[in-house]
């Protein structure tokens, strides 16, 4: 009766909204096709956001902090991605089945480059060819525009959502188990997405 | 190639509309017939979803590069997908004609 009431109750439960994956260089083609099978077999799909957790850990050689922080998630996010996305490999490679670059949530983020002759800003769909010209004067003096700015201010600080009091984060203790000295309310991540719903939330 | 760019009038001495989802045109030009076309927004008064809205009809006229001030987060993620290059000119000031003159220069 109490097992019944408790899955009733966690099926109800919305879980929490994936984070939109960001990904920097989507594959220019669509999928793959094994040699020599004639028949066609059930297709693997594989996520753009396995295909880049692939593509950075194993082609880019990054770390998964590294990687997960490229891609706007958790590391243990990240972990459980790069582990489907290397069962579903392993699945086409042995049963000999085709691979499907398809769906998922991420968010393409194209490089930005600057024109120092009119000042403005583009960006290039088309990754594959190299940049030369300004996309609208077509001048030859362009550079890459690099955004580094908008992580560093926000990371590993913890902040009180009642009184928005700061402390900076210690590691290995997560934001939620600090308690703000002023008010004695629960603590979180700064930046965390949800922040402003969590105002007056857990007080003591 | 077409490309589009946001005006606040229906003039080339219009100047450039520095929002992407609610400007008050868009002209759609053609750098090889050099023929330009002025299509007022309909999402201009939109409360939401301006964005999306207008990304559509844009891309429905087959434009492959967006002059404008601004564009939003959700805005860029589409174009992006449609592989449809942006162009942010910070000048609020500069005119249709002008704009339109750096873009003939590049051929």
């Amino acid at each position: 009766m109490f097992i019944n009431f408790v899955t009733n109750k966690c099926s109800k439960k919305m879980s929490r909204p994936k984070r939109i994956r960001k990904m920097t260089n989507p594959p220019h083609f669509k999928g793959f096709r094994p040699i020599g099978l004639s028949e066609e077999t059930s297709p693997v799909v594989l996520n753009y956001e396995e295909y880049e957790a692939i593509r950075l850990s194993d082609f880019e050689l990054h770390g998964q902090v590294e990687a997960s922080q490229i891609m706007n998630i958790s590391r243990p996010t990240y972990a459980r991605i790069y582990e489907s996305a290397r069962r579903k490999v392993a699945q086409a490679f042995v049963l000999g089945k085709a691979i499907v670059f398809e769906g998922g949530k991420v968010y393409f983020n194209s490089e930005w480059y600057s024109c120092n002759s009119c000042r403005c800003w583009f960006n290039h769909p088309a990754k594959q060819l190299e940049v030369k010209n300004c996309a609208l004067c077509g001048s030859t003096d362009v550079e890459q525009f690099n955004d580094n700015s908008e992580q560093s201010t926000t990371d590993d600080i913890c902040i009180c959502p009642n009184c928005n009091d700061e402390k900076a984060h210690t590691p290995g203790i997560p934001c939620k188990k600090e308690i703000c000295t002023k008010c004695n309310c629960q603590m979180m991540r700064k930046g965390a997405p949800h922040l402003h719903r969590m105002k007056n939330n857990n007080c003591q | 190639m077409k490309v589009a760019i946001t005006s606040t009038g229906n003039s080339p001495e219009s100047t450039l509309d520095s929002r992407f989802g609610r400007c008050a045109y868009f002209v759609v030009y053609d750098t090889e017939s050099q023929a330009t076309e002025f299509i007022p927004n309909p999402n201009k008064e939109s409360v939401e979803g301006a964005g999306p809205a207008s990304v559509t009809l844009v891309a429905s006229r087959g434009v492959k590069k967006v002059v404008s001030g601004e564009f939003g987060a959700k805005v860029k993620a589409i174009f992006d997908q449609l592989q449809i290059q942006l162009v942010v000119l910070n000048e609020p000031e500069k005119k249709i004609r002008e704009i339109i003159d750096l873009l003939n220069h590049q051929n």
